[in-house]
């Protein structure tokens, strides 16, 4: 690894020496109460680890059930709350957090900031994501016992009206649903009104929004379709409380009402938080690659083109998770058309990180492994994507295990290798240690080999008729063999993350002194110390192109020649 | 050398691998007990198959092009131990490459929806030829009921068509309806699902061209009890159909032998839920109980219905479908005996 | 000294970026947008769709007075926020008392509206479609103007307390986006509710 030295001095950490922090109530307090985007940012990423630790644990409970037919492991009750819980926190307690922890700690860094814009509206809005998860897991206990799993919600993760009426869920299952999920979305909105006065007002001098890194522009791309996004599913849950508390008719059918409307609002919301959660992946993917191919990522403005035509046209494809409710033929060709356009480009950024890599000098470390899986699996996934859209079939794979293996192939295959990368990639930059090598090759090809022996093979499961949501299935449909193996390739990917949180607390206490800049990376958050001061930057940056690191390192042949 | 057995040896494993994947889920002739949606036995599921290769056959070509540039940059680019530590050539980008990559993809694109937009007209839009049966499908949490308006028959979990040819046509055309929550209707190889949403009548139909019974289950989750909601859907010659319409048009059998298990039914506030035409008994919460005993199946296609199953089924439904909306009566032993040997006769 | 090496000629820049606070009140507002958007849908693909109870046409009576009140405070506030940029404080607090008086009026007559239909017309949030669409999106209105309100309360007390001088006028001005923007949703929810809806 280079590490270069850099004639800037804004890596000088100018605080005066600190008394050794001895009494850990102390360290406590100063993160509890802290308002500094760093410390947010690593709190964020904790919670998502935390929740995706939690998350995991559901679901190797729902695959033990399911490797054999007719199993007795989990009661339907208890499955129903499992795979409930298992999406909600993944989706919420793990995929947005993992938006904020990114662009908490790297964002201001990388524009030459000290913080975000409202620090303490940052400090807020973690709070208020973390309570409104400490709230949503409170139902596994609040009421109804212990077995039977108490109150936790079990209406799946889009809660589809009328099963959440209070005539077909009685009890507090779905409330602690709408009512955790409405906290946690003040915390999102407050994050996102952050990220987007943050990258809009904040940048340092020379910094023009065609200047600046990838990953912060992406990070400005995903709250502006977040503010956008996440007040429907608000205003939502607001109406189902008011059905299910004032005695309102949104979701009646008896009194007129319409369950079509709760799905429609639930997909306006839910689709585009697809795309709010995968785009981390994208910006990781874009910074991660072209260091590690030690090449300028080609076609960046193609890039910012792609990311913000993504954004925009994910808008209009939403009722393509609704081809089988009855929609006239006419609504359900046009989201076909527009499911099939945001595939575009979609492809063209894949394409754009392949010529990044080309004529490239390859480094396969941490988190080039990672980032390669995910070209090949988001690859994978985009197809599949494009055999979803096309209606008719749809409506035969729509709600079978082959949507299941689709997503995943996104949430993990995507998104989760590619927060391995960042975490590998950024890890340095946060505690000034490199990540143990030996542990993250095991780490990743455990987690590859178990990846695909499950969800390869849960797309053919699919193709044979099974649908998702059941707790057991019948043991001559011929399912049998490939849920067991599904179910073993689940186990691997669970020794594999532990592997990975065994590295982190071994790379905390005995991981290599990093140094400020491991990676020879070229972006302004590798020309602070590592970890940065408080302050970030002694004195402001000023910058003359994308690569502000470049261009001091190779002062013959800087970037802004050629931009 | 490594290239040399990647050139032979690997593609002949690749062409087999794809053979046997498409054999083992290749057409099958009939009904099974597999509900893939690759055998179809209906036109529109046989229509989406097709659909389905021609699109699988662009996303194979599109997969094959991009993950063998992956492939061959992983390879080719690697950074080798004795590279010396220039940089390499930076590259910031091509406009007509960029052109290039976006058009080809629109075109694909207009392709594949034309292709598409095609289809979701020919199978939503199909007229209802006059030769139709017209079923009405009720989803309830966690059985189906099926009304033959033009029939007059009601009956529950087992939908029995007739065969459809192309000399003889005979397609089923199902309205769809809900009583309480979303559910939806999945045979795979007969067509696509659709949903059953209350406010929200949907339609469906098949064209079944090979006889058999036809498995499938609810695929929107509708409750605790979501996963045996199962489907039968028995096509039936037409010999066979006609047999079967004839003896659910009929009533009720009264066979006085077992009047004291008709009481039970009658006042153990069964008949709250559940009916017998011809009798007392007009409940439409649970299944019609009519001609139970012509059914190979109980709680919605969980159980064989045998003595045994039916006696337990009454004694606890919990016992086999935990969730299930019927109680169970707290009948006792005899009672018990008794009214089984009732249902018995509801042939 | 910035340690920049190498710097392109010709290099002049004026660096200005537009203010956080302006920014983030954007921000908001779309968001808020939103949420408005997904209850005004509902209200407008329900109409005429409940199957009993009152119906608009014989209950709702155009709040004529109450919204002219409740626009006009729009531009009263934009009165005070000129005369705090010329440093007036006693105009300023002026104009911004009546804008919170006329907020306020709106606020009762609204009650008062609320309080005939409820009592005298049997109209709840549960009675019909109707019912719930309507009191969800007048109260979701009317929430947002006594959050507005109590800002604006606020701000007054600090006036009064003469802790408000010239330069926080930006500030204000931040603050008198979001009143705004409270006074343009009522246009759009009394279009929908009392004229298409009627």
């Amino acid at each position: 690894m280079a590490d270069s030295t850099l004639p800037i001095d804004a890596s000088l950490d100018l605080t005066p020496p600190r008394e050794r922090e001895g009494r850990l109530l102390e360290t406590l307090h100063s993160w509890v109460i802290t308002i500094d985007h760093k410390k947010l940012g690593l709190m964020y990423m904790m919670m998502a680890i935390f929740f995706l630790l939690v998350g995991g644990a559901e679901v190797i409970c729902i695959r033990i059930q399911l490797a054999l037919p007719n199993n007795h492991f989990l009661s339907p009750q208890v499955f129903n709350r499992f795979f409930t819980m298992h999406g909600t926190t993944m989706v919420f307690l793990v995929g947005i957090p993992l938006v904020f922890a990114f662009t908490n700690y790297v964002v201001p860094l990388q524009i030459g900031a000290r913080d975000m814009a409202f620090p303490r509206l940052n400090a807020f809005s973690f709070w208020m994501t973390f309570f409104g998860g400490m709230l949503l897991y409170y139902s596994f206990i609040g009421g109804g016992g212990l077995y039977g799993m108490g109150n936790a919600p079990d209406v799946t993760w889009w809660a589809y009206a009328p099963l959440t009426a209070r005539a077909f869920s009685p009890g507090h299952a779905t409330d602690y649903w709408a009512l955790a999920l409405i906290v946690t979305g003040i915390g999102t909105l407050g994050g996102a009104i952050n990220t987007v006065a943050t990258v809009i007002c904040m940048r340092c001098k020379g910094m023009t929004l065609m200047n600046m890194p990838l990953l912060s522009w992406l990070m400005l791309v995903d709250s502006g379709l977040l503010l956008v996004v996440i007040t429907p599913l608000t205003a939502a849950q607001v109406m189902l409380v008011i059905d299910r508390y004032l005695g309102g008719h949104f979701f009646d059918t008896q009194a007129g009402g319409s369950a079509l409307i709760w799905m429609h609002f639930f997909w306006i919301f839910g689709h585009p938080e697809v795309y709010v959660l995968v785009f981390p992946a994208f910006a990781i993917a874009s910074e991660v690659i072209p260091v590690f191919s030690r090449k300028a990522i080609f076609g960046y403005p193609a890039m910012v083109a792609a990311s913000v035509g993504i954004a925009f046209v994910s808008l209009g494809v939403w009722a393509h998770h609704m081809f089988t409710v009855g929609m006239t033929s006419a609504g359900n060709a046009f989201f076909v058309l527009s499911t099939m356009l945001v595939g575009i480009p979609t492809g063209i950024k894949i394409f754009n990180w392949l010529a990044t890599m080309w004529g490239g000098k390859i480094r396969f470390q941490i988190p080039m492994l990672f980032c390669t899986a995910f070209l090949f699996q988001f690859l994978c996934a985009g197809l599949t994507g494009i055999m979803l859209s096309v209606a008719p079939w749809n409506w035969q794979l729509h709600n079978s295990y082959f949507v299941i293996a689709h997503f995943h192939y996104i949430l993990v295959g995507a998104i989760v290798f590619n927060t391995f990368a960042g975490i590998y990639y950024w890890f340095p930059k946060a505690t000034g240690r490199m990540m143990n090598e030996t542990l993250g090759k095991w780490h990743f090809w455990l987690f590859f080999i178990g990846f695909h022996m499950t969800f390869d093979i849960m797309h053919y499961v699919g193709f044979l008729g099974m649908p998702r949501w059941i707790y057991t299935y019948q043991a001559d449909r011929g399912w049998n063999h490939l849920n067991l193996f599904i179910s073993i390739g689940g186990i691997v990917q669970a020794i594999a993350v532990l592997i990975f949180a065994y590295n982190l607390i071994w790379s905390l206490l005995r991981g290599k002194i990093a140094g400020n800049d491991p990676w020879d990376a070229w972006t302004l958050e590798w020309s602070t110390s590592s970890p940065p001061p408080d302050y970030n930057f002694a004195t402001e940056p000023v910058v003359y192109s994308r690569r502000p690191l470049w261009d001091l390192k190779h002062p013959e042949d800087p970037d802004w020649k050629y931009e | 050398m490594l290239r040399q057995w990647f050139r032979r040896t690997h593609r002949i494993a690749l062409v087999s691998a794809m053979v046997a994947f498409w054999v083992g889920i290749a057409w099958a002739e009939g009904p099974q007990s597999t509900p893939s949606i690759y055998a179809p036995a209906s036109t529109p599921a046989g229509e989406i198959q097709k659909l389905s290769y021609f699109v699988l056959e662009i996303t194979g070509a599109i997969f094959f092009v991009v993950a063998g540039l992956l492939t061959y940059v992983v390879i080719r680019f690697r950074a080798r131990g004795t590279d010396d530590a220039s940089e390499p050539a930076q590259i910031y980008g091509s406009n007509q490459i960029e052109i290039a990559w976006t058009v080809i993809p629109v075109l694909i694109v207009v392709v594949l929806f034309l292709t598409t937009a095609r289809m979701i007209f020919a199978i939503q839009d199909a007229p209802k030829p006059k030769s139709a049966l017209s079923v009405t499908v009720v989803g309830h949490q966690f059985w189906w009921e099926y009304r033959y308006p033009d029939l007059g028959i009601v009956a529950a979990n087992e939908l029995h068509v007739p065969l459809s040819s192309t000399q003889d046509e005979k397609p089923t055309f199902l309205k769809l309806l809900s009583a309480d929550v979303d559910h939806s209707f999945w045979v795979p190889q007969l067509a696509g699902k659709i949903d059953l949403i209350p406010n929200h009548p949907n339609e469906l139909w098949i064209d079944p061209m090979h006889p058999g019974l036809y498995v499938g289950q609810c695929a929107q989750f509708c409750g605790v009890q979501h996963a045996n909601m199962l489907l039968r859907v028995y096509v039936d010659t037409p010999d066979q159909f006609a047999a079967w319409v004839k003896n659910q048009q009929q009533p009720g059998l009264q066979d006085a032998s077992v009047a004291a298990g008709r009481r039970i039914f009658e006042t153990q506030a069964c008949m709250n839920c559940h009916a017998v035409r011809g009798t007392a008994a007009t409940g439409r919460f649970g299944p019609d109980l009519t001609h139970l005993m012509s059914r190979d199946t109980i709680a919605s296609g969980q159980v064989p219905l045998t003595k045994e199953n039916l006696r337990q089924w009454i004694k606890s439904p919990d016992s086999f479908k935990p969730g299930s909306l019927m109680p169970a009566m707290q009948l006792n032993d005899g009672q018990l005996d008794q009214l089984t040997a009732y249902l018995e006769t509801l042939k | 000294m910035s340690a920049i090496p190498v710097v392109p000629s010709g290099h002049v820049e004026e660096w200005h970026l537009p203010s956080r606070g302006r920014i983030g009140m954007y921000c908001l507002i779309i968001g808020e947008s939103a949420i408005f958007t997904i209850f005004v849908v509902a209200y407008i693909f329900y109409i005429g769709k409940s199957l009993y109870g009152p119906t608009p046409q014989q209950v709702l009576e155009v709040p004529i007075i109450n919204s002219i009140a409740l626009l006009s405070s729009s531009v009263t506030i934009w009165l005070a926020e000129r005369n705090l940029e010329h440093k007036k404080m006693k105009p300023f607090a002026f104009w911004w008392a009546i804008t919170i008086f006329l907020g306020a009026y709106f606020l009762v007559g609204t009650g008062l509206e609320w309080h005939k239909l409820i009592y005298k017309d049997g109209l709840t949030i549960s009675t019909n479609l109707f019912g719930t669409t309507f009191y969800s999106l007048v109260g979701l209105h009317a929430t947002h103007v006594v959050v507005g309100l109590s800002m604006l309360l606020l701000v007054l007390i600090f006036t009064l307390t003469g802790q408000v001088r010239e330069e926080h006028a930006h500030r204000i001005e931040v603050l008198a986006l979001y009143w705004h923007f409270v006074d343009a949703i009522w246009i759009v929810v009394f279009t929908v509710v009392y004229i298409v809806g009627r």
